[in-house]
């Protein structure tokens, strides 16, 4: 629980849930009849509309970005450190919007929902849904909220994807993309380490075909190592040693399989803090988003010639140790942003974090994502 | 808009490009130029820099700038994607001088290039009479720390011009305050401080 909320927070906010009746058509052919998203505002959308802004979220994260949801909250949202009143991202200034994706488990429809003819959880018989699904479905929600077009569209990682996908998508409505720790498509090593997280998920005996709800289980052992894996990679060499180096629990070995080490103690507590809290069919969906997303696909990998639509201006960062989503798939995306003589902006920030880097206060990183919505804040006024 | 007051070399080149062109600034440091040449001639472009400080600095100003380091080469770019690609007092720190001037004109369609002149009688003085390396202001660092290692003449630049089939536009000698006097203009490699070309494929 916090003491007190601090000033530079949001403070208290409450998630509001839409109900869409349209049917949304997917990506892999198949329709939701109606679907819910469940989204957080901060900051005050002005008379004229145009200070409004959408973060998207990264793989595991939610609309929660910023704020307490209540005073027995361990931890505020999930990007407190860029949020907030006087922060990177000001909501004095600007209208946030972030809304759970489709597919995910905070609210949103996805496999843990109820299925609207069986009354019965979807469980696998969710469709999976694609990055431009997201988008889709995010422009539906722009237009329930008075907001044609956003002053920026702003996302880390899995997030910069979705960016990315709504400047080729819709190009008339977003004025500015900041891209951060991305790619504009998964190396083979990456979805290796998706294909091994969902094995595990799979292999485990309560997964039941991903009907485990029926079973009143949930394939935690899968849930937990798929958990570990993708924190080792979102994390760099240097900062595994930085923070836990060979460091023992207990001062000394144990001779048994008991976790010795600091590091080991570190991924089972990340691992106990996410079951309970995500649903793995979520977990498998979010991994096939990010595996399928490639928009240079339809141009036979020429990702200039898929940018062409694009209008928008653009901020892209990446960080020297992040080896996920390296400085180079960056430098892939604002080439071929410059190829079409956009307006890019590119920052390599030097820093430690690996992946999670776009998480943290890096002085660096604030003061480029700064001056960049700082001009964003000028143009607005 | 960041002003070039204190740069005069940076308003010689601001003179040799034309209006609504397209340029790439090599080593674009707090982006006077670039910023200059946007609000006044309409140019667009990007510039490149691989220092921490510029970053935010260029996007407060609303200048493109890309983060890289120009020793990895400009094999980002595609051939003749702009009008003019500027280094400015860049050159004689490159790893390759000749290989960045080759990419400048396959990137671009005429390169600019400034760099301090080793031939400057102070520096020719310091060598020859006192026999020591050159310490003077636009030559501003020891021999054992200096990011300057591939000093040259204006008449050695001229040379691997020649040997890499370049031709020379236009050009201009300035002394250490960036600016010009007749007898500049009459020995320039002996007077000159700062050395500025201007260049296409010959």
């Amino acid at each position: 629980m916090p003491d007190f909320i601090p000033p530079d927070s949001v403070g208290l906010v409450t998630p509001t849930t839409h109900h869409f009746q349209k049917p949304l058509q997917l990506s892999g052919g198949e329709t939701l009849s109606d679907y819910a998203l469940v989204y957080e505002t901060y900051g005050e959308l002005n008379t004229s509309g145009s200070n409004a802004l959408l973060i998207c979220h990264a793989l595991s994260s939610n609309h929660h970005a910023a704020g307490y949801h209540g005073l027995a909250d361990k931890k505020p949202g999930w990007w407190e450190n860029i949020v907030g009143p006087g922060k990177t991202i000001d909501t004095n200034h600007f209208f946030v919007v972030c809304c759970n994706n489709l597919g995910g488990c905070f609210g949103s429809t996805g496999p843990s929902t109820a299925h609207p003819s069986t009354g019965k959880p979807y469980g696998p018989d969710f469709p999976i849904v694609t990055v431009h699904d997201w988008v889709t479905s995010q422009a539906q929600l722009a237009n329930v909220l008075g907001v044609d077009t956003w002053a920026a569209v702003i996302g880390g990682s899995l997030g910069g994807m979705q960016v990315l996908q709504w400047s080729m998508d819709y190009p008339d409505r977003l004025r500015h993309a900041i891209v951060i720790a991305a790619s504009s498509k998964l190396t083979a090593q990456n979805i290796a380490f998706n294909e091994v997280a969902r094995q595990a998920i799979r292999s485990d005996p309560d997964f039941h075909d991903g009907r485990y709800y029926e079973h009143d289980t949930e394939p935690q052992r899968g849930l937990r190592i798929a958990r570990m894996l993708g924190h080792i990679t979102y994390l760099s060499d240097d900062i595994m040693g930085e923070k836990f180096g060979r460091d023992l629990r207990d001062g000394k070995i144990g001779f048994d399989y008991n976790a010795d080490f600091q590091v080991e103690s570190y991924l089972r507590y990340q691992a106990d803090s996410f079951v309970g809290n995500f649903d793995a069919n979520t977990y498998l969906l979010m991994t096939k988003a990010l595996d399928y997303f490639d928009p240079a696909g339809p141009t036979h990998g020429d990702l200039a010639k898929a940018f062409a639509p694009i209008k928008s201006r653009f901020l892209v960062m990446s960080f020297t140790s992040d080896w996920r989503f390296s400085p180079e798939r960056s430098r892939e995306i604002v080439k071929a942003l410059h190829d079409n003589d956009l307006n890019v902006s590119y920052a390599e920030i030097k820093a430690s974090h690996g992946h999670d880097a776009f998480l943290m206060k890096i002085p660096q990183y604030l003061d480029v994502f700064g001056a960049y919505m700082h001009r964003i804040e000028q143009e607005i006024n | 808009m960041l002003d070039l007051t204190n740069r005069p070399d940076l308003v010689i080149i601001a003179d040799w490009i034309k209006p609504d062109s397209r340029a790439l600034d090599l080593g674009c440091g707090d982006g006077a130029l670039l910023g200059h040449l946007a609000y006044h001639k309409q140019v667009s472009g990007y510039g490149l820099e691989r220092e921490d400080e510029y970053i935010a600095q260029c996007i407060a100003a609303g200048i493109n700038i890309i983060q890289m380091d120009l020793d990895q080469g400009l094999a980002e770019f595609d051939d003749n994607s702009f009008d003019y690609v500027v280094l400015s007092l860049t050159l004689q720190a490159m790893r390759h001088p000749e290989k960045l001037l080759e990419d400048m004109l396959r990137v671009g369609r005429e390169g600019i290039v400034t760099f301090p002149n080793f031939g400057h009688w102070r520096a020719r003085v310091q060598l020859g009479i006192f026999g020591s390396m050159p310490f003077t202001k636009t030559l501003p660092n020891t021999w054992y720390d200096t990011p300057n290692i591939h000093l040259c003449t204006l008449k050695d630049f001229e040379a691997l011009c020649k040997t890499l089939n370049i031709r020379i536009l236009e050009h201009q000698a300035v002394d250490s305050e960036h600016r010009s006097n007749p007898g500049l203009k009459l020995f320039p490699n002996l007077l000159g401080e700062i050395a500025l070309y201007r260049f296409e494929w010959g």
